[in-house]
């Protein structure tokens, strides 16, 4: 089928943060995850964990609790704000300073060893009062179902609080360790109050204990791990208590009755998971699987196969690494490429080779032309570089910034564009037409503004409205390559098509179940082809405002099996220019060239073939090649960019080189090491 | 086996000082590998170019009235040559100066003894004071002053230069009111170490040295007039500055030639490898008295691989260029080319370390020899002396007295002589034994034989005659015992002996009184073939791959087309077949066996195939571990006497209708070993893939690659 040359770029040095807490909504089945970099991601569970929303954080702002209340989440973090994020707009709502505060939901323990009630208005939490104060910090809290009681984790004790009086009803002492941590206070690192009056307590000692909350006393303790208990979570229907340790496993206990047939039930320690490195530091458990993070940065989501009934994509483990957004950019024309960092960009020229063979020469080393800090406290929500490599602009919580680069012979200038229309203050998404002479700009109400772009400055031309009147913030732009058209998908799965030159929209795209993870608009045909979240394509005719035959022909044969079944989303469509038929996709473990003039496999053709075509003739791969063309020569891919000189840029970033990276973790004694 | 070929005359040794051993004065190698460089004692020096048989030489001659000093040597990184003349001028010439007159000279200070050179290196000069300088150094300043590194009357006596790792080493003897010394010169750092030869008295000076690198050591071999030649071992590299002073040079005897009765007066030794010496100058062992021998012993083995007669006077000079011997003998130089393959004994000691068994016994002999040698020297030359005189009064008896008398005697003479004579008596005894029965048909002492056998002192080489004698006494027992207990049967013997076993008929051979361990050993086999017939088949299930291959191919004839099932009778009688086993034992190589076994006739061929193929049925059966025996031919012994068996005669075999089904069944043995190994081949590939795949390349952090869709 063809021979392509490959920039395999492996110096992105793209560190993913680590998660420091998870906070589950079962009524819209959203996952948010809080990382230590003050960011906070919104993952559709029962959308193969798409990741729907990415709210940047910022400087110094470290998360330490997360909590839905209804569809509103808040969050409390160590600078001693309570925070609330506004989905829609995915943006910090506002943030209220309640005083050293560690923990946790509109009831805060602070480090002061205070418990502050917070009341939950229309658009505001208002303090309410103060629980009896304490000597020692309160490290974790946890509410009774009734609203009348609270448990409060402790250094060396557990107490109960009467909501009501404000008074402490209980004290419950934590058994320090024995030996040499006898001496270390005793952490109760986490704390769960159960409907039945019994508390859960995960501590330093690596216990996880039950107490009775009416006598205060211990019912019985599970010896977990010699090292720190830091996270627990209960089941919603309180059957299943997880505990993650620091040890990088995870802990399910089960309710079971000890009698069959009886209802006489204790919880009993059932399974053991180990799929991290690090700490695990946030644990929770959805409808059919556990869900945990910690310091090694993956989001690891572990079915819990006694609760699934088929087989499925859904039932297999699944580790997050990466985020389901671009963090690469590449100018096609002038063979540049933007890494965006949460804090800096960097602008780096690939290199160039000569020779032939499988593996080329290196006569220029790829070079870094720019590192460019952020201004302010806020990190990176988006970024871009136009096709010919002039402009950059990337765009934080609180403002936009625009640079014109240009290059001369050995010189390389670079400015900012001081004066910005209004409208670009802020963005969601950003996007430059392809022959770079207009910026849109995603905002807010899924508008998007168009500037057009010149030598001597940028001008405001107009707004693009969607027609339905969706709020959600847009996470994909796509403009054509002929500049009539500008595709744009928000995070209500809506795709939107504008008309550049009437600047009116012009159709939407039937709405899928689920979300758009890549789309890109044919230069030839001006189809717009998207990518879903449940691994689905679809071809949709802008011109004709209906899905094409070849995409019906998809949808009605149905994919393979084997595609299906991959658990990284597809990040960019691309199109070879020298063949029409040719549409490039790529996820985090491999490329794929669907020919669309090829038959699509079905389930008893062998999908990855390229090895068996390899071997065979010239005539014979004829009959043996189907649309689907799987290269897994690379591994965790970033970023593929097709560039003009039909080169591809296949940005990876190997996961040994990120776990070298990452704190040592907790010491272990290994066997035979 | 070394092999001395043709040699001829190179130049004729011009009139010879009266009572020196020098012929000539040196012969050097030359610029080309077939060039040597020959500085007659008269006023010449030839280049000769020593190709085949032929050679041809460029002269060059000195006026009238000059002296060369020391033989002439050719500077390999000038490509030019170097003479000294009248002791103190250094002449440099080219190829084509012929005349020297006009060729660079230069005066030195001191007396040069001699000019060393070493190929790709500086030639080296050695003052007769002991001193050494560069070449390229001492014609910068040849009239340098130079250090006396010697005492007044102490005189070097024979030098030469060892190069290796790019390091020069020179050595030279000094003599000293008697007292013998070994000078070490290393350069690099500088350091001249002085090494004592040791003095026994009786033990006059070393009259002949060869000096060769090996590894990191330098093995300096000395020849004394006794017929001694030691082995020293120095250091390449030497630790000691030489400030220790004097130090005796430790040494090993390695070979004690034999002395005739005759005192010596010259004679040379030169190293030709790792095992093989070149003497010149020591009688030959059996030859008696004549001492004008070329002979090439085998170190290792202390066996005479190889001997010429070299007439005329000789001298104390031996040189060895190339594959080439260079003696100066009575009045002409003769080229003697020769051969040291690996000897067949050494081949066959590693042949027969398969069957362990039989090598401890069969090498026994050789061990006790050296063991013997090394432990004692002193001894042993003593004992010699006092053998050669008493070994012919006691078996005097043997020319003349009957069987029965003999027989006694030699049992008598081996219980009374001691261990340590016996090794060399036996031999003589046996060599006169197997004269008197060659020249007497009637006389033929078989229990003297196995006597001496028993001893095991006996080996092919010290009595070459027994084996062919035994052939043709058709005396089986001792051939068998032979074969047992010699490991250096030469392969044409070997032959002639497979083919006087083949050609006997089996009747005959039944009667024959052989060992009963080989004996039983067959009786086994061909029990064992019975027995498995009986169970019917294969205990594990085993099923050729020959036979399923085969079953496509014609399925019409199924029963004959089985060539595992068919011909399990042994096609030889026990007795033959047990002889053949020790054949099969003995030790070969390849190349030397080949032309040999070409003399056997196709219906002995058919049967010896035939043999050995239902030897390796049994073999691949399991039948023969079943069976205790102390000598078993391995199973690839019998291969690879299947093989040179066919290449042999394999255009013979192709149209001899009788071996055609031999052949053919051969041919699908071999066929489905072939689809079978290509079936193993395809799986190591396919393994091979799997485990490079496996290896994810490193790259770097940046790489341009091209990959490939298809």
């Amino acid at each position: 089928m063809g021979e392509f040359k490959v920039h395999r770029v492996r110096f992105f040095d793209y560190m993913p943060s680590g998660i420091r807490a998870l906070a589950f909504n079962g009524d819209t089945e959203r996952m948010a995850v809080a990382r230590m970099d003050g960011s906070v991601e919104i993952f559709h569970c029962s959308d193969r964990f798409f990741q729907e929303k990415i709210i940047p954080g910022r400087e110094q702002c470290g998360i330490e609790g997360l909590s839905w209340v209804g569809e509103r989440l808040f969050s409390a973090g160590l600078n001693g704000g309570i925070t609330e994020y506004d989905l829609t707009n995915q943006k910090v709502k506002y943030t209220i300073d309640a005083y050293k505060i560690p923990w946790y939901t509109f009831l805060v323990g602070c480090e002061d060893g205070t418990v502050k009630l917070f009341e939950v208005n229309e658009d505001k939490i208002q303090f309410e009062r103060n629980l009896d104060r304490q000597k020692s910090r309160i490290v974790s809290l946890s509410w009774h179902t009734s609203g009348s009681k609270i448990a409060a984790g402790m250094m060396d004790m557990i107490q109960i609080f009467n909501v009501e009086t404000g008074h402490s009803i209980h004290r419950m002492l934590a058994d320090r360790g024995v030996g040499t941590s006898r001496s270390k206070e005793c952490v109760v690192w986490s704390v769960v109050y159960l409907s039945d009056g019994t508390i859960v307590s995960g501590d330093s000692v690596g216990m996880v204990k039950l107490w009775d909350d009416q006598t205060g006393t211990l019912i019985k303790s599970h010896n977990v791990t010699k090292c720190d208990v830091l996270a627990l979570s209960v089941s919603q229907n309180e059957d299943s208590l997880v505990a993650g340790t620091s040890e990088g496993t995870v802990v399910q206990f089960q309710f079971v009755s000890m009698v069959l047939g009886k209802d006489d039930k204790e919880w009993v320690r059932t399974r053991t998971f180990k799929n991290h490195t690090h700490d695990i530091r946030a644990v929770a458990e959805i409808t059919t699987a556990v869900v945990s993070g910690g310091m090694d940065a993956q989001l690891v989501v572990k079915p819990l196969l006694d609760k699934i009934e088929v087989r499925s994509a859904a039932s297999a483990l699944r580790k997050i690494h990466f985020p389901h957004r671009r963090l690469v950019f590449c100018a096609r024309n002038s063979g540049l490429m933007l890494f965006q960092y949460p804090g800096h960009l960097e602008l780096w020229r690939l290199g160039e080779s000569e020779g032939k063979g499988s593996s080329l020469f290196v006569k220029r080393n790829p070079e870094k032309l720019l590192h460019l800090k952020v201004k302010g406290e806020d990190h990176i929500r988006c970024s871009a570089v136009s096709p010919c490599g002039e402009w950059i602009v990337y765009s934080t919580a609180s403002s936009l910034r625009l640079y014109r680069l240009h290059y001369q012979r050995f010189l390389f200038l670079f400015f900012q564009i001081s004066k910005l229309p209004k409208v670009l203050s802020s963005a969601n998404q950003l996007c430059f037409s392809s022959d770079s002479s207009h910026l849109f700009s995603a905002s807010t109400q899924s508008s998007v503004h168009i500037v057009s772009l010149s030598q001597s400055g940028c001008k405001f031309v107009g707004t693009l409205k969607p027609k339905s009147g969706s709020h959600q913030a847009i996470h994909l732009l796509a403009a054509s390559e002929d500049g009539e058209w500008l595709a744009s998908a928000n995070s209500d799965h809506e795709v939107h098509i504008y008309n550049l030159q009437t600047r009116k929209a012009h159709c939407t795209v039937p709405v899928y179940s689920s979300a758009v993870t890549a789309m890109g608009i044919h230069p030839t045909t001006n189809c717009l082809f998207m990518m879903y979240a449940d691994q689905q394509m679809c071809e949709y005719s802008i011109e004709q405002k209906q899905y094409t035959d070849w995409s019906r022909t998809v949808q009605r044969k149905g994919l393979h099996r084997l595609w299906m079944e991959r658990d990284t989303p597809c990040l960019n469509v691309m199109f070879n220019p020298q063949n029409p038929s040719h549409v490039i996709l790529h996820d985090t473990y491999m490329l794929c060239i669907i020919d669309q003039s090829l038959p699509l496999p079905d389930d008893k053709t062998q999908f990855y073939n390229q090895l068996t075509l390899k071997s065979l003739t010239e005539d014979q791969r004829k009959s043996h090649s189907h649309a689907f063309k799987v290269c897994k020569t690379f591994k965790d891919i970033l970023c593929v960019e097709l560039i003009s000189d039909q080169s591809l840029v296949v940005v990876e970033r190997p996961l040994e080189d990120v776990a070298t990276q990452l704190p040592a973790p907790i010491k272990q004694k290994k066997f035979a090491t | 086996m070394a092999t001395l070929y043709e040699g001829y005359t190179l130049c004729g040794v011009g009139p010879v000082q009266n009572s020196s051993n020098i012929g000539i004065l040196g012969v050097e190698q030359g610029g080309d590998i077939d060039h040597v460089l020959v500085t007659d004692t008269s006023r010449s020096i030839t280049v000769y170019k020593v190709k085949g048989v032929t050679s041809y030489a460029i002269n060059t001659f000195l006026k009238q009235g000059q002296i060369i000093s020391c033989p002439a040597v050719f500077n390999t990184q000038s490509q030019e040559y170097v003479v000294v003349t009248d002791d103190r001028v250094v002449r440099v010439w080219k190829e084509d100066d012929v005349n020297l007159e006009k060729a660079f000279k230069a005066t030195v200070s001191a007396d040069v003894l001699k000019v060393l050179s070493a190929t790709d290196s500086e030639p080296v000069v050695l003052f007769c004071c002991g001193a050494v300088r560069f070449l390229d150094s001492l014609l910068a300043s040849p009239q340098q002053p130079m250090e006396d590194v010697l005492t007044e009357d102490e005189i070097i006596r024979w030098s030469t230069i060892v190069k290796a790792e790019h390091q020069l080493v020179i050595l030279f003897s000094t003599e000293q009111r008697g007292e013998h010394c070994l000078y070490v010169q290393r350069f690099n750092p500088n350091t001249l170490v002085k090494h004592r030869f040791e003095t026994e008295p009786g033990l006059s000076a070393p009259i002949s040295f060869s000096a060769t690198c090996r590894g990191s050591n330098i093995h300096l071999l000395y020849l004394y007039l006794n017929g001694s030649v030691y082995e020293s071992v120095l250091p390449f590299r030497s630790s000691s500055t030489g400030a220790e002073g004097v130090q005796a040079l430790s040494r090993s005897l390695c070979l004690s030639l034999p002395l005739g009765e005759e005192k010596l007066m010259s004679g040379a030794a030169v190293v030709l490898d790792e095992a093989h010496v070149a003497v010149v100058g020591f009688p030959h062992p059996s030859a008696g008295a004549c001492k004008d021998y070329l002979c090439i012993w085998n170190t290792h083995f202390q066996t005479l691989q190889a001997s010429k007669e070299m007439a005329g006077r000789i001298y104390s000079q031996l040189w060895c260029y190339s594959g080439k011997l260079y003696v100066p003998h009575g009045k002409m130089l003769s080229v003697i080319p020769f051969d040291c393959q690996k000897s067949s004994l050494a081949a066959a000691m590693g042949k027969q370390k398969q069957t362990s068994q039989s090598e401890s016994k069969s090498c026994r002999f050789v061990t006790s020899w050296t063991s013997q040698s090394c432990t004692d020297v002193t001894q042993t030359t003593e004992i010699k002396s006092r053998m050669s005189t008493r070994n012919v009064s006691d078996l005097s008896i043997i020319p003349t007295s009957a069987v029965e008398d003999v027989q006694a005697e030699v049992g008598e003479f081996i219980r009374r002589t001691p261990q340590a004579d016996l090794q060399l008596a036996a031999g003589r005894v046996a060599l006169e034994l197997v004269s008197r029965s060659q020249t007497d048909a009637n006389f033929y002492p078989q229990c003297a034989f196995l006597l001496l056998l028993e001893t095991r002192y006996l080996c092919y080489s010290v009595c070459p005659e027994l084996l062919s004698l035994a052939m043709v006494k058709k005396d089986f027992h001792l051939c068998q015992i032979a074969f047992q207990i010699f490991s250096d049967i030469p392969e044409a013997v070997t032959c002639a002996c497979l083919k006087t076993i083949l050609s006997t008929p089996d009747l005959e051979m039944e009667t024959v009184n052989l060992d009963m361990d080989s004996v039983i050993f067959m009786k086994e086999l061909t029990q064992a073939h019975s027995r498995s017939d009986e169970e019917g088949g294969q205990l594990n299930g085993f099923c050729h791959p020959a036979l399923e291959s085969d079953v496509s191919d014609t399925p019409s004839n199924k029963l004959q087309r089985d060539p595992f099932a068919l011909d399990m009778s042994c096609p030889v009688g026990l007795h033959k077949g047990a002889l053949l086993n020790e054949v099969l034992q003995t030790a070969y190589s390849d190349r030397s066996l080949l032309p040999h076994l070409k003399d056997l006739t196709v219906p002995q061929v058919i049967v010896f195939l035939q043999y050995l193929r239902f030897l390796y049925l049994k073999y691949s059966h399991d039948a023969h571990k079943q069976i205790r025996a102390l000598r078993t031919p391995s199973i690839s012994q019998i291969i690879d006497w299947v093989c040179l068996l066919l290449d042999a005669h394999f255009t013979v075999l192709a149209v001899a209708p009788e071996a055609k089904r031999l052949v053919f069944d051969l041919h699908k043995f071999v066929r489905s070993q072939v689809k079978l190994y290509a079936e193993l081949g395809k799986i190591e590939g396919s393994l091979q893939v799997l485990k490079s795949s496996k290896q994810s390349e490193d790259f770097g952090m940046y790489a341009i690659q091209v990959i490939e869709l298809f």
